[in-house]
């Protein structure tokens, strides 16, 4: 028996009030971070006690700024969306569990901008 | 029985730990570990946006036994949810749900985050010319 609505059934929402976009963006940002994480964590080895210049210098090097750029969009993208599931899994009062929500949201957006800022200045200049 | 009251399942003091339960709960933690893991990231680009001393700061720190212990973490972390992430993406094409293969890809999936955490050290260890 199916106790939702037709329009509930078509617009294929469940119990996080999303459905099936939240489904697959974690598979596909997952399957994105795939070469991305490898990538990065072959160049941090490479990276093993680097200097700050030699830092700077591979941050804008070749293809390495649009990676970073991707990694860190994809990295904090993947995270907000898995953090949202735990929270609502674990927090189980409204208030805190939407509260919680907005810190994780805002702070995903916040982390990846600055982030980003931050490989552009380095690749660009400015400090 | 009022909402709030009902029991919870599983019943976590008597529930019989198995490799599914186990590797599924660590797949949750490693991914919390990793957005930390995001936020040292983060870390490390913009301290050196900062200057030399920031981003000097921002090494020793990771070059610390702390910081080491916690990239470690970080390594083994990223290994494992990638792999079990691997072993998700088996499972959502429909493959693999027969207990025996559940176990023995769990167990594939524990060999490999050690195997590639110590490869991935021992690399690090070595460009340092530590081995």
């Amino acid at each position: 028996m199916d106790m939702r609505s037709p329009l509930g059934r078509a617009r294929g929402l469940g119990s996080s009030n999303d459905g099936f976009g939240h489904w697959w963006m974690q598979r596909l940002t997952g399957i994105a971070l795939l070469p991305l994480s490898l990538w990065f964590v072959y160049s941090a080895v490479q990276l093993t006690g680097a200097s700050h210049a030699e830092f700077v210098t591979w941050v804008g090097e070749h293809g390495n700024p649009v990676l970073l750029i991707l990694l860190v969009i994809t990295i904090y993208h993947h995270g907000q969306l898995g953090l949202q599931v735990v929270v609502e899994d674990y927090i189980h009062g409204e208030g805190p569990k939407i509260a919680l929500l907005i810190l994780i949201k805002f702070g995903a957006i916040f982390f990846g901008a600055s982030s980003i800022f931050a490989i552009l200045r380095l690749t660009f200049g400015g400090s | 029985m009022a909402a709030q009251n009902r029991p919870l399942s599983p019943h976590l003091q008597i529930y019989k730990k198995q490799i599914t339960s186990v590797l599924s709960i660590t797949h949750r933690m490693t991914g919390i570990a990793l957005t930390i893991g995001a936020l040292v990231l983060s870390y490390w680009l913009i301290s050196a946006t900062y200057g030399p001393e920031a981003f000097q700061a921002a090494q020793s720190f990771m070059g610390s036994w702390l910081g080491r212990l916690v990239l470690l973490g970080l390594t083994f972390s990223l290994y494992f949810h990638l792999g079990n992430g691997v072993r998700h993406l088996g499972w959502d094409f429909g493959k693999g749900f027969a207990l025996s293969q559940v176990r023995t890809t769990g167990i594939a999936v524990v060999v490999f985050s050690i195997v590639l955490t110590l490869l991935t050290w021992f690399a690090g260890y070595a460009l340092l010319g530590d081995v």
